[in-house]
């Protein structure tokens, strides 16, 4: 019996191309049903294969992939009732964006009058009916993307899976066809995995965002969770927005410990729940970017302020904030988003000295 | 309207460069091919003097004496035949050892391997090429004597060597690798995640090769069909071999009225030979635009 269940979940597993090394090693992971889940990692850290192998391009090595309580894995692409959307979108060239859409249905035996109107109306769906009888190659690549998402959807497939949709578009159309995905997703319904190396896009459309580095999943959480809480120092510097700062344990205080710096009276930082440490530890903590205020040496500071002296190395002015460079900490870059009113009402300029200032309690320790 | 300054005529510099560029070809196309054949065209509307003389007097007597004989439609008949039985032939072969190159063989250094592999026939001359199915189909050839041996015939096939099917064989065994090469070539241009995308969608191997593979390998189809038509089509020397004199093509009859010095019936001939092509030719560019395909 098939499930119409798009839940899916992944089980060890691993995936070797040469035998020696695992480009997917031991991947455990749950996406429920009708969720957007983003994979996000660099080029080689293996998400794209993770996606092949829910589609049934790859076999895993080892590990099941369950998909609506059903092991499909060794199953052809077709009965898992997946369905994959291809980068750079594979469209056949040689076929009009009504023949693409229709193309799975025609292979599936439908008769043409049926398959033609089942596709007429996925291509009103995607506001394409205009363009019906033209070639891929004859349409922008916001149309062709849209082409590529109306085939793969027209199988009613339980999971629809896209690999980098966004990165052969430019960075407008990209921003508008990253809505127009999250707004096809709500539609269908389905379970949407999407493959990304862009931070942005991926914290912009997730309900479930997975980082991954080498083969391993780093961190996968809620987008607001992996970005304001990363759990080490790649999930932080990957997803941005963070500067992070490593030192010793100087000393153990109840629910903070001091990290000693450059800084005379060292940093203190919050224990939070999840991370015990002990004197002599090398740690890393994060502290947000947008959490750093500046303030002119010499002014009091509230109480509960961590604050550390600074010389302005690089100003950027990013429109609604400015991105402020500093020498904070020696080793690692150090940086304040500052608004731009709040900025521009007492600016600095290179070379100044400044207090880097956050609220103790904002500091957060990684693992 | 006022035509534009611009468009209404181009700088002549432009114009000379342009020239310059096409000017190889023209040196090359002019002397060897544009100038033969206006020869070939004049002498068929000359009159002989039956001994190899011509004399420059506008006449259609060679036309005339071409179409009206009964030989020409036969010739004709028979070249057609052996031009489609050919082609279905290295049609079926080109596209299927294309196929196994571009689709089935991962490693790329071993496709290439094996696509030289195709050309080795062509390491030697067409004669050796020809003579050497003699001991393969010869009345006491290879298969021959297999037959015989397991006792399937008890005669030797007579219609194996100096018949037919001989220049058939022979012609599908030269002309094969030009199915291949433009076939294979126009295959390896299929983006692989065109086949993957047919295989998600749910297509089956037949599906695949039905309707991505061969409509995205006409140009390829088309290129080896007009290779093949025309080199059959021009054969005389195949045909007079392998069939042992037995058949003749179009091109046999006017090398015959060479070797008797009938110039303007060969030359007529000829030129009535052109046309036939230049119409299949250019049916075959109607049906498959090349030019959009070999830029995509």
């Amino acid at each position: 019996m098939k499930s119409d269940h798009g839940d899916i979940e992944l089980a060890g597993v691993c995936k070797s191309f040469d035998g020696v090394t695992n480009v997917v090693d031991g991947v455990n992971l749950k996406i429920t049903d009708g969720a957007y889940c983003c994979f996000i990692g660099p080029s080689g850290c293996g998400k794209t294969t993770i996606l092949r192998m829910i589609a049934g391009h790859e076999d895993p090595t080892a590990g099941e992939i369950v998909i609506g309580g059903q092991n499909v894995v060794g199953l052809a692409p077709v009965r898992r009732r997946t369905a994959m959307m291809f980068q750079s979108y594979a469209l056949f060239p040689h076929l009009t964006v009504r023949e693409n859409i229709a193309f799975a249905l025609r292979v599936r035996g439908q008769s043409k009058v049926d398959r033609l109107r089942a596709a007429d109306a996925m291509i009103e769906k995607v506001r394409l009916t205009q363009f019906a009888d033209r070639l891929p190659a004859q349409l922008s690549g916001g149309q062709q993307q849209r082409v590529a998402l109306a085939r793969a959807a027209i199988t009613e497939p339980r999971v629809l899976l896209l690999d980098e949709p966004l990165s052969a578009l430019d960075e407008q159309l990209r921003v508008q066809m990253r809505q127009e995905l999250r707004r096809m997703q709500r539609e269908l319904g389905i379970t949407f995995i999407h493959v990304t190396h862009t931070q942005l896009e991926a914290i912009a459309l997730a309900d479930l965002v997975v980082v991954m580095e080498q083969g391993r999943i780093k961190q996968a959480g809620a987008a607001r969770d992996v970005y304001a809480h990363p759990h080490d120092r790649y999930v932080a510097e990957f997803m941005g927005g963070q500067n992070v700062l490593s030192g010793r344990v100087e000393k153990v205080n109840g629910a903070s410990f001091t990290l000693a710096q450059a800084a005379p009276s060292g940093i203190e930082v919050p224990l939070q729940a999840r991370s015990s440490v002990s004197v002599g530890d090398k740690i890393d903590i994060a502290v947000r970017r947008d959490d750093v205020a500046l303030v002119r040496p010499g002014r009091d500071l509230p109480p509960g302020t961590t604050s550390l002296p600074s010389r302005v190395l690089a100003i950027e002015y990013q429109g609604y904030f400015v991105k402020v460079m500093l020498d904070t900490v020696p080793d690692d870059a150090f940086v304040a988003y500052v608004p731009e009113k709040t900025f521009f009402a007492d600016p600095f300029t290179v070379g100044d000295v400044v207090m880097a200032t956050w609220a103790t309690g904002s500091a957060l320790p990684l693992a | 309207m006022q035509p534009s300054p611009s468009s209404a005529q181009a700088p002549p510099r432009a114009n000379l460069a342009g020239w310059l560029y096409v000017s190889p070809l023209v040196l090359v196309l002019v002397p060897f091919f544009v100038a033969p054949i206006l020869v070939v065209l004049a002498a068929s509307f000359f009159a002989t003097d039956g001994f190899g003389g011509l004399t420059p007097e506008f006449t259609l007597a060679s036309y005339v004496e071409v179409l009206h004989s009964a030989l020409t439609l036969k010739l004709y008949l028979a070249t057609i035949k052996f031009t489609v039985l050919t082609w279905i032939f290295t049609l079926i072969i080109g596209f299927f050892v294309a196929y196994f190159l571009v689709f089935h063989v991962r490693n790329q250094l071993l496709a290439i391997g094996l696509f030289l592999l195709c050309t080795v026939p062509f390491w030697t001359s067409n004669i050796i090429r020809m003579i050497s199915w003699i001991p393969l189909l010869g009345k006491e050839g290879l298969i021959n004597q297999a037959l015989l041996a397991l006792g399937v015939i008890r005669q030797p096939l007579e219609v194996l060597l100096f018949s037919d099917l001989a220049v058939v064989i022979a012609y599908v065994h030269q002309l094969t690798i030009f199915m291949i090469v433009p076939i294979f070539n126009s295959m390896a241009r299929i983006d692989k995640k065109l086949i993957e995308a047919a295989i998600d969608a749910g297509a089956s191997r037949f599906d695949i090769l039905r309707l991505i593979v061969v409509p995205m390998s006409k140009s390829g189809i088309a290129l080896g069909t007009i290779f093949v038509v025309s080199i059959v089509m021009g054969d005389f020397f195949v045909v007079k071999v392998m069939s042992g004199g037995g058949s003749a093509s179009v091109v046999s009859a006017f090398y015959e009225d060479v070797g008797v010095l009938q110039y303007p019936t060969a030359a007529a001939s000829a030129v009535l030979l052109t046309l036939v092509l230049v119409a299949i030719v250019s049916l075959i560019l109607r049906t498959v635009d090349i030019r959009q395909e070999i830029t995509r």
